[in-house]
């Protein structure tokens, strides 16, 4: 074991690469299904792994070929990618483990073993963009991931998932090839992809109009794939209409990578050679966010689907996660990392939930599951406290990063104040939003909803998945050191590289 | 006159807004996926442009040996990849519009809309 060791960058992302079309050719869907999750039982496994070894020796580094950068391409797993690796393979094992149940109701017995290949494939992009330290890598992977995220939606069940999936395509498209630009624009003047070498040689770049090109392209771009406020009109659709396993996999993960890049983008290359960057950075990212926060929030609070509203709240979430980078300090860094992990946790949570209640119910809107907590009463517990996390109740993980998010906000001096009230906006109104769902499911009448007698609780094979993610929950709400731990390093690692 | 000699990168910004505007205000399907390609094309070019030197070659070491200019080839070996990524998208979008079209009997987004409004009324 010990000669794998040092390999384990590379393999967390050729595990589930070369596992993929193997899966293709699995004769059933079982084998199919076995395959791609003892793969990713294999990622997270990895990711543990790598947790371990950043957490001994801080920044891990793997020379590809062993061929040394900037010439060769390196591999670098850091606290911050570490963090995430863990979420990526975490959500991806759960997910999997449900859809052994989910899946069959929503995608025919032959093309399970193609979903899985794009599921795979959707994992070792992720994956991919997570352990990389190299700026063309990235978009390669981003578009590895995002092509099979688009099949992976596109095989729901509902037809109205073909347009929305196809208003991904365009939007996803244009985001990634604005990154492109921007990259192109930032190699045209330094002449290196390793995003390392390109914060050192920038320094001594002349004209740097190319580059603030290159940072405007890339934060609008990678924004676009976040689903930043105003550029999030691809995502609730998206989320809405795909698979349930898929909605679990993609909200826990797909935005934060973005985000991840736009992140790791900005304060590793950006943040040390433009002048005023971090002013420019707060300046366009915290109003969006407060934006984000309230207005998607507002649009959950009125919204009647399950599934919608509670990716409206992931819009919402996300403006979370931007406002603690916006701040540009420890702290705010520190809850920002904090609360990708931790969202990932409780929207997981939520949407496995909402995957065991779509067995029994076949239309998940808001007045169909009155009084259905007492049939399904496991599957509503988990949502329950699903929905406390995302509320940032004491004792859950979305609680630590909202205890983050507001030690960061009373840093701020004047911004303190109205930035503590928007979060406590926020959270009140998630309040209202997750309340409604369970006001419905506890004490709305049964009889005006469907007949009882066809609701039953959702096997144990989906529960027990469901109820992992509901320990996390409270796990990492009561013992958050691992996550506090490592998005501190990642925090501080992210401004050293400050002017 | 500088700015004339930059051509390349002029054709590359007039490509990319066309294809933008046609993401952007076209409501059939295909057309956006054509909007799309074109996008993505005016990078390509702008990737190939920015590898050029003027009077550079490929870059191949010959017998005659001596100073020679050579053209850098990285950009190009990027752009292959970023056609392969294109080619890809473009192939699953038109994939997607064929099952819009099987199941909707329609491929302008506006028919669409109707149709979705028209069935949502009660259920999910």
């Amino acid at each position: 074991m010990s000669s794998w060791a040092p390999h384990l960058p590379v393999l967390q992302v050729v595990v589930p690469l070369m596992t993929a079309p193997l899966a293709v050719l699995m004769p059933d869907r079982r084998l199919a299904w076995a395959l791609a999750t003892a793969a990713s039982i294999c990622a997270l496994a990895i990711a543990i792994a790598l947790v371990g070894d950043v957490r001994e020796q801080g920044t891990v580094v793997y020379e590809v070929g062993s061929w040394a950068p900037p010439y060769g391409i390196a591999l670098g797993v850091d606290a911050m990618s570490a963090l995430l690796l863990l979420v990526v393979a975490g959500a991806s094992t759960l997910g999997l483990l449900a859809s052994a149940t989910s899946l069959p109701g929503e995608i025919e017995p032959q093309r399970q073993p193609q979903f899985y290949a794009a599921w795979l494939l959707s994992l070792a992009g992720l994956s991919g963009i997570l352990v990389t330290a190299d700026a063309f890598n990235i978009f390669v992977f981003m578009e590895i991931s995002s092509l099979s995220a688009y099949v992976l939606i596109a095989g729901g069940p509902d037809k109205r998932a073909l347009p929305s999936v196809f208003k991904y395509l365009a939007m996803g498209t244009i985001g990634a090839t604005f990154y492109l630009i921007g990259v192109g624009l930032v190699y045209m003047m330094t002449g290196t992809l390793n995003l390392a070498d390109m914060e050192q040689r920038l320094a001594t770049v002349g004209d740097v109009k190319p580059i603030l090109v290159a940072a405007g392209f890339i934060t609008v771009g990678l924004a676009l794939k976040a689903a930043v406020f105003p550029l999030h009109v691809w995502l609730p659709n998206a989320y809405t209409y795909a698979p349930n396993v898929v909605t679990v996999f993609l909200a826990a993960c797909a935005t934060k990578i973005s985000i991840y890049i736009l992140i790791r983008f900005d304060f590793f290359v950006f943040q040390g050679n433009l002048t005023a960057h971090d002013w420019q950075f707060s300046y366009f990212l915290m109003p969006l966010a407060i934006l984000g926060i309230l207005v998607a929030s507002m649009v959950a609070i009125f919204e009647t689907h399950l599934k919608r509203l509670l990716a409206w709240s992931s819009v919402a979430q996300i403006g979370y996660i931007i406002l603690g980078a916006s701040l540009i300090s420890v702290t705010g860094l520190t809850a920002s990392m904090l609360h990708m992990f931790n969202h990932a946790i409780a929207k997981g949570t939520a949407f496995l939930a909402i995957a065991c209640l779509a067995l029994s119910i076949s239309s998940l809107d808001i007045r169909n599951i009155a009084g259905v907590a007492r049939h399904m009463p496991w599957t509503m517990a988990a949502f329950v406290v699903a929905g406390l996390s995302l509320i940032g109740v004491p004792g859950t993980a979305g609680f630590i990063s909202k205890w983050y998010l507001i030690k960061a906000a009373l840093e701020m001096g004047d911004l303190a104040f109205p930035l503590i009230a928007v979060i406590l906006i926020g959270s009140v109104m998630a309040v209202i939003y997750v309340w409604r769902v369970v006001e419905s499911a506890y004490f709305g009448n049964a009889d005006a909803g469907m007949s009882g007698a066809t609701i039953k609780e959702a096997p144990l094979a989906i529960l027990i998945p469901t109820w992992i993610a509901v320990m996390l929950n409270v796990w990492f709400g009561l013992a958050p050191a691992l996550p506090v731990e490592l998005s501190t390093r990642a925090a501080e690692l992210l401004m050293g590289h400050m002017p | 006159m500088e700015y004339l000699g930059l051509y390349n990168y002029w054709i590359a910004v007039v490509l990319l807004m066309t294809g933008f505007y046609a993401v952007v205000a076209k409501r059939n399907m295909v057309k956006k996926l054509i909007g799309l390609s074109l996008f993505q094309a005016a990078v390509f070019l702008m990737y190939i442009t920015m590898g050029k030197v003027d009077g550079g070659t490929a870059p191949i070491y010959t017998a005659a040996g001596g100073e020679q200019i050579f053209s850098n080839p990285l950009p190009q070996v990027l752009i292959l990849t970023a056609i392969v990524v294109g080619i890809s998208t473009t192939a699953l979008g038109l994939a997607i519009v064929v099952r819009t079209k099987e199941e909707y009997g329609t491929i302008e987004e506006d028919e669409i809309q109707q149709i979705d409004e028209h069935t949502s009324g009660g259920q999910q």
